[in-house]
């Protein structure tokens, strides 16, 4: 699949805003981080930015995206718009646990249901983000048990990493959250190199015989219905060299997993400002990691189109 | 809406003929040609002249070669939208731009809600939606909605325009839920498959298979020929022939 | 439904629902939109096939064109070029107005001018050569359908300098079929697909009569009849074949022979086929040395004998109560004679012929060949039909059935395009008689006006030319003998092509591929005009494009150029046109009148004549006209004859005018239906002034069917004899006698000797006694014959891709997206061996030079020959592409390599590319090496060519087409 930098950056941002979100929701719903309204304040503005910013770079994927709102519509069998319907319903409590926490200094009572609430919308949406990929058939490598739960594991890790950072920042770093944020790396790292191992090992019943109804032998492709790459090509027939993809593969483990928990554990380790330095690298890097992992995401799955095409 | 009909009335289809495609194209462009101006007008075409000439089109020709323990074959393919009875192209939509017909199982877009998200091609397995960058829109096969029940065309002329052009007859056209139909016995009696079934789509549009290196291809029972028996050898049978 | 569905698709899975009306859906789609404002019917151009269109137009534009159902050509099927027409009408490379030089030639710099100026210096120009030596214009045409008008032209001119583009196409198919069966494949006849259950197809993939071919081949399919491909490559309707028989090129006439013998040693012919409707029992005379060696034993009024093996003593060939001899050897006045049928006998049950001599160099396995063999007896043999149908033959000899074996064939290009393809052809001709499968029920039909005599008269006239005085016929016919052909007393040609010279003494299609070499050298003479129409020759229809480029704009000693002028008429601008020095832009197929004549190349059928029209179904848009009223007007402006009135006047306003009221021979003009004042007669009777709008009433095409009785064994059917000769087809009922042992070679051969009035200069005898031998024979390909097979160890072949068939497709924004990039398909096997793997680089090479592109390897071909797209490749400049194009990047085109010329004799002299006997150019001959280029080479085509310039006031082709939306908006807007 063409990794669009449109998607790529989405699909991380969002994955990260809403993990944070989530965990403000309920770390600052139930006053595990302490109430401070910079803190409160950048850490929803972070949550929120990211998703906003994701959001707005997915509509740069869409050939109409003054059209969008009608996007709300389908949620009854769309994961896209039960993507849409959650994460702007999400905004509500989102919105609510921003004004209470943040301006109103508050927490507990409807603060601490509107955080839940929040959290939920976030872990929600980032369950049909995955499950929109997850259920595209066409797609092995995303059709698979892997793809909720890793979309899942990254938006938490992400999230957490952020959150430790911000608190490192506000010089309000919490052992807790740090050693969390270090588990759900090595969460995602598992998973991921699990991830890659299914895939690598997947074997696909969909072949050229199936997608031609040839049955037996071999089925060669002789020649394409058109010279020049057509929109199939340019947007599901996109080709990544194995060496290139195993380049690519040891950048994500180092910079999205390896680099991040060598950081965090320094945090452990070191003094102010060290710590928070680190920590705020460890969320720099990682962030830019999963661009990576994303793009591989995409540049990794085969979509059964391409059978047609013999790529 | 998106969510799939619960059943639909008829399940109109193309049965295409793989033992019988020559590959000619003929379908591809009779396709462009009336649809570039039909319901999904136009069939964009982004540098037509240049080096990256890229149009949208609803029916390809592939061509493969088959090769099985009993011989090649050189195989002519048509791809274009199977119109599935379970079509995830239909259900990804978010906008309820993407829908299947109740009344006949036509899977057609509206354009006039589609945003443009490409969802529906990633979902359908067959590469049959292609994407307008012009008009932003998704576009894809509309079986020839504007022709089947066209009033403004003579009846004979109400089959989709890949059907009518085929010269080598390689395309039909009909009602695939009727098992009574012309289609479905020829799709019985020549044992019709579908593409991708382990997807689990259920494909309305059915392929015949080559039957070239099958025990169905056309054969001759014909004895080895032997010298004729004759005084003379052939001259010999000649003249006894004659004199017959 | 109503009434009984019309048209080829019309199977009960084909047809519409059996409700038609809307279903209440509720979605909003305008399942009724609007389709036409009107729907013109008239006849497709895109390629040879001339099917019928129904041309829909809405505010004044195509909308969409489709078959005409009720058109004997395609019964409503279109091709995938007949539904781009519309891309080729509004092509961004249409020319628009009449163009003068003012640059070099070659380079495209133009200057707009006046059609008025455009006809005075034509005029002027061709006056001059009129008034001196008419031969000095030489006149060729290309894609042209309407030679009946060309050449009549030419010969009006008086010069005998015409042709059309058959002899590079596939004049060997026309020659090897008229001189042995008074037909041929090509588009004069076919398969009787209703009744065959065995056909078999040599050397064709895509070719013409496209569409009939298809609708034939799904019909066999539909009956289960066995298809049997003889073929290099797998392709096309080789692809759907039950047996694909991969041969080697060149080598299909060693197969036929093979087939030949083992019918022949089984007993397996058909004997009173033979005797019935060919020469086989036709007697010959056996002097070894005598100046009739080898004709026809004749009687006193020239009629050929027989003996008569009951009254043992010669009998007229054509008594109807003999009981001729097939073999033996008699003596008749002392001289020692033996029939036909004997003499091949004697040849093919020769051991050299057997399946397993010949295997090897054909590449198929001598049990495949035994096989076929067999089943060709088998089917023709034993499972005979016979039609419930009363017929009458010549001799007056009623039959209560009509017999038919249901063996067919049909045979192209692969046979054609060979140095060898006359003999090649005549040998498939040959099986196909000995099988007993000519013109019967489920054999191969003749469709009229043919069959006609073998060889059909006229002569090619030309032998004298005057200033002033037209020709005493037409520039092309068939000679019997070297008395017919046109040299002069050495023996030089008198044609600048050197049809009907030593060189090519069959050519009834002329050279054209030789014209530009044979006026650039000055050989046999200079000439100062050609003028041509409709054919690509500084590109894709010449071999070796290199020098033939160089020879066009090359100067003498005195900087004029050696080609003097130029006279191009095309509606694109293609490779040619920047050679021309003036242009005369022509329109496409549906702004003009035309006319399917039966004079020329009809739309017949096997069961009736037809012929049709072309009409305006759009005006142009622009300052361009029509070629063939171009001639007329030029015509008047020359005075010649039969253009002009007795005062002078012109006769025709236009070619509309002339196709009404031109008339060949009294009441027979270039229409057949609707003539007399009235439009009651058929075939002959006078103009009449309402007969194109009759044609149009009638959907653009006149047929007439035949009654039952007149549909088979047209060659001795008396009831269609007569119907062929009062509709002028042939000049009297008499039945046309197949000639298996072909006299007029034998004629040719008896020159070599010494023999005759007319003789070879003495370097040509060898050549004329080899090649023009009256039985089919094989030999190899010239080229073949002389490279170094180890050097040049893989033969390379081109065909043009089913969606461009004949056809102008790179500049057609649909077509050329389906291919603008041609590969060289080379076999998996054969890449292994070379190092080369999927997408490589690799140059071409052959004796004449080398071209670069990309391969693709391949399993259906013949493990020994390489092919490739031909006419993708395209030079930077020209037909509206744009500088980046695939076409001029990527694509490549093999005629870069292919020589025009054989290699010197011995005694120094080099002949045309082309078949001895005819001069059909040996495209197909080339032999190649392929070596993977180096790693900085790759990625681009070679040799490059400099861009043409753009002529003036050209738009640049545009970066989006949204064809249609237009019809949309008007729709909507409606709503």
């Amino acid at each position: 699949m063409h990794p669009a930098f449109s998607v790529v950056f989405f699909t991380t941002a969002t994955g990260a805003g809403y993990g944070l979100l989530a965990l403000l929701g309920v770390l600052g719903g139930f006053q595990i981080i302490p109430l401070d309204f910079w803190l409160g304040f950048i850490g929803m503005g972070l949550a929120l930015g990211l998703i906003v910013a994701g959001l707005l770079s997915s509509t740069g994927h869409l050939g109409r995206p003054e059209r969008a709102w009608r996007a709300f519509s389908q949620w009854r069998s769309s994961w896209l718009s039960r993507e849409g319907v959650a994460s702007v319903t999400t905004f509500i409590p989102a919105g609510l646990f921003g004004i209470g926490w943040v301006f109103f200094g508050s927490s507990g009572g409807w603060v601490t249901v509107a955080g839940l609430l929040t959290a939920c919308g976030a872990v929600v949406t980032v369950c049909t983000t995955g499950m929109i990929y997850a259920s595209l058939k066409p797609i092995a490598q995303w059709h698979s048990r892997f793809t909720l739960p890793g979309y899942l594991i990254f938006s938490a890790m992400t999230g957490s990493v952020i959150l430790n950072a911000l608190l490192q920042g506000f010089g309000r770093g919490s052992t807790a959250i740090l050693a969390f944020s270090l588990l759900l790396v090595l969460l995602g790292w598992g998973w991921k190199l699990a991830t890659w191992r299914y895939n690598d090992a997947l074997e696909i019943p969909t072949n050229a015989n199936t997608a031609t109804g040839l049955a037996g032998g071999t089925v060669r492709t002789l020649e394409w219905p058109h010279t020049e790459e057509n929109y199939l090509l340019k947007e599901m027939g996109f080709r990544i060299a194995r060496k290139h993809s195993a380049r690519l593969r040891q950048i994500t483990q180092c910079v999205a997993f390896a680099l991040p928990v060598f950081l965090l554990a320094a945090t452990f380790t070191l003094p102010w400002p060290f710590a928070t330095a680190a920590s705020l690298l460890a969320a720099i890097v990682q962030f830019a990691g999963m661009l990576v992992e994303r793009w591989l995401f995409f540049a990794e799955a085969k979509h059964t189109v391409t059978l047609y095409y013999g790529r | 809406m998106t969510c799939l009909p619960s059943q639909s009335g008829k399940k109109l289809g193309l049965v295409i003929d793989l033992d019988t495609c020559v590959g000619c194209q003929a379908c591809v462009t009779a396709c462009k040609e009336w649809n570039t101006g039909g319901h999904m007008a136009p069939l964009t075409d982004i540098d037509p002249y240049g080096g990256h000439v890229d149009g949208v089109w609803f029916n390809r020709v592939h061509s493969y070669e088959h090769t099985t323990e009993m011989g090649g074959r050189t195989v002519n393919f048509p791809r274009s939208c199977l119109h599935c009875e379970t079509p995830a192209c239909v259900t990804v939509c978010p906008t309820g731009a993407s829908y299947k017909r109740a009344s006949d199982g036509i899977v057609l877009i509206d354009e006039d809600k589609c945003i443009g998200c490409k969802l529906c091609s990633w979902a359908c397995p067959y590469g049959a939606r292609e994407f307008d960058t012009d008009v932003g829109v998704m576009k894809k096969c509309t079986l020839c909605v504007d022709r089947i029940y066209n009033d403004n065309l003579a009846e004979e002329d109400r089959v989709p325009a890949c059907v009518a052009a085929c010269p080598t007859s390689a395309r039909h056209f009909g009602d695939l839920g009727d098992p009574q139909s012309a289609v479905s016995q020829l799709v019985a009696e020549r044992g019709g498959v579908d593409l991708m079934p382990e997807l689990g789509y259920r494909p309305t549009n059915k392929y015949l298979p080559p039957r070239a290196h099958t025990t169905r291809a056309a054969s001759v029972a014909a004895p080895a020929l032997e010298p004729v028996r004759a005084e003379g050898g052939f001259l010999g049978w000649v003249d006894r022939m004659l004199s017959n | 439904m109503h009434g009984s569905p019309r048209g080829a698709n019309s199977a009960p899975s084909q047809r519409p629902l059996a409700d038609t009306r809307a279903p209440d859906e509720g979605d909003g789609v305008d399942t009724s939109p609007d389709v036409s404002d009107s729907i013109a019917k008239t006849t497709c151009y895109m390629c040879a096939c001339r099917c019928g269109i129904d041309v829909h137009i809405k505010d004044g534009k195509v909308r969409y064109i489709n078959g005409n159902k009720d058109h004997p050509v395609n019964r409503g099927v279109i091709c995938g070029k007949g539904s781009s027409g519309i891309m080729q009408h509004y092509s961004p490379a249409r020319l628009k107005k009449p163009l003068l030089r003012t640059g070099p030639r070659g380079s495209g710099e133009f200057r707009e001018i006046e059609w008025e100026e455009a006809f005075s210096i034509a005029t002027e120009r061709l006056s001059a050569i009129r008034r001196t030596d008419p031969k000095k214009l030489a006149f060729f045409t290309g894609r042209d359908q309407s030679q009946s008008l060309t050449g009549w032209w030419a010969s009006q001119f008086g010069t005998p300098n015409f042709a059309a583009h058959g002899g590079f196409c596939s004049v060997n198919m026309a020659a090897g079929g008229l001189y042995t069966i008074g037909g041929s494949f090509w588009e004069f006849g076919e398969p009787d697909w209703d009744n065959t259950r065995y056909f078999m197809l040599f050397g064709v993939a895509e070719d013409h009569d496209s569409n009939p071919i298809k609708i034939g081949l799904g019909k066999l399919k539909a009956r289960g009849a066995k298809v049997v491909s003889i073929n290099p490559c797998r392709t096309g309707y080789n692809a759907i074949a039950d047996d694909w028989v991969g041969i080697r090129p060149g080598t299909d006439g060693l197969f036929v022979f093979a087939l030949i013998h083992e019918l022949l040693k089984a007993g397996r012919v058909d004997l009173d086929y033979l005797l019935h409707y060919t020469n086989a029992h036709a007697l010959v005379v056996q002097e070894q040395g005598a100046a009739d060696d080898g004709l026809l034993v004749r009687d006193g009024d020239g009629n050929p004998l027989a003996w008569d093996r009951v009254a043992k003593r010669p009998v007229s060939a054509t008594d109807a109560s003999a009981k001729p001899a097939l073999t033996g050897s008699f003596t008749i006045d002392g001289r020692r004679c033996v029939p036909v049928f004997q003499l091949i006998a004697d040849r093919y049950l020769n051991e050299s012929y057997a399946p397993d001599a010949v295997a090897e160099r054909c590449g198929i396995a001598a049990d495949t060949i035994r096989k076929i063999a067999a089943e060709l007896a088998h089917v023709a043999f034993e499972q005979t039909i016979e039609l419930p149908i009363a017929w009458t033959d010549w001799a007056g000899r009623r039959h209560e059935t009509i017999k038919g074996r249901p063996v067919s064939m049909h045979a192209m290009r692969g046979i054609s395009a060979h140095s060898n393809g006359f003999h090649t052809c005549r040998a498939i001709h040959l099986l196909q008689v000995l099988l007993g499968t000519v013109d019967v029920p489920g054999g191969f039909r003749f469709k009229p006006p043919y069959p006609r005599s073998a060889p059909p008269g006229p002569k090619p006239a030309g032998k004298t030319v005057k200033p002033m005085t037209p020709l005493d016929g037409m520039p092309l016919g068939f000679v019997c003998g070297p008395d017919d052909l046109l040299v002069d007393e050495a023996g030089t040609p008198v044609r600048i092509d050197k049809a009907y010279s030593w060189d090519a003494p069959l050519a009834a299609h002329g050279l054209m591929h030789t014209v530009i070499r044979n006026a650039w050298a000055g050989d046999p003479y200079r000439i100062d005009t050609l003028m041509m129409y409709m054919s690509n020759m500084a590109w894709n229809s010449s071999m070796n494009t290199v020098e033939t480029i160089a020879m066009l704009t090359d100067h003498d000693g005195e900087g004029n150029y050696r080609i003097p002028f130029i006279i191009y008429s095309d509606a694109y601008y293609s490779e040619t046109v920047p050679f021309a020095d003036l242009v005369l832009p022509d329109t496409t197929y549906l702004e003009r009148h035309d006319c399917i004549s039966l004079l020329d190349r009809p739309i017949s059928h096997a069961d009736g004549p037809g012929d049709a029209i072309r009409h305006p179904v759009v005006e142009p848009d622009r300052d361009v006209r029509p070629f063939q009223s171009v001639l007329i007007e030029l015509g008047a402006r020359l005075g010649l004859p039969g253009f002009v009135d007795d005062d002078g006047s012109a006769m025709y306003r236009d070619y509309a005018d002339y196709i009404v009221n031109h008339e060949r021979t009294p009441g027979i003009g270039p229409l057949a239906g609707w003539r007399g004042k009235d439009g009651t007669s058929t075939g002959r009777g006078e103009a009449n002034p309402d007969q194109l709008q009759r044609y149009i009433d009638n959907g653009g095409f006149w047929h007439h069917d035949f009654a039952d009785d007149q549909r088979y064994y047209k060659m001795a059917n008396r009831s269609y004899l007569d119907f062929a000769e009062q509709m002028g087809f042939i000049p009297k009922a008499e039945p046309i006698v197949f000639q298996l042992y072909s006299e007029p070679l034998q004629r040719f051969r008896l020159a070599a000797r010494g023999h005759g009035r007319v003789l070879p200069p003495e370097g040509d005898r060898q050549r004329i006694e080899t090649y023009m031998d009256p039985l089919p024979f094989w030999y190899m390909p010239f080229e073949e014959a002389v490279v170094d097979l180890e050097k040049y160890p893989l033969h390379a072949l081109t065909q043009r891709p089913m969606h461009m068939y004949h056809s102008w497709g790179s500049q057609n924004a649909w077509l050329r997206q389906i291919t603008s990039q041609n590969r060289l398909f080379v076999h998996h096997r054969t890449a292994t061996g070379l190092g080369l793997v999927d997408d490589d680089w690799v140059w071409i090479e052959s004796i004449n030079g080398r071209v670069k592109g990309q391969i693709k390897l391949i399993d259906g071909a013949n493990e020994s020959t390489v092919w490739t797209w031909n006419a993708i490749g395209k030079r930077r400049g020209s037909w509206g592409l744009k500088d980046d194009a695939a076409e001029s990047n990527r694509g490549f085109l093999l005629n870069h390599i292919i020589g025009d010329q054989t290699s010197a004799d011995a005694q120094g002299k080099r002949y045309s590319n082309s078949d001895p006997v005819t001069g059909q150019a040996a495209w197909f001959d080339l032999r190649v090496r392929i070596v993977k280029c180096a790693a900085e080479e790759a990625g681009f085509t070679e040799p490059q060519f400099e861009r043409f310039q753009q002529p003036p006031h050209f738009v640049p082709s545009p970066d989006k087409l949204t064809f249609g939306a237009e019809f949309r908006r008007a729709r909507e807007a409606a709503e």
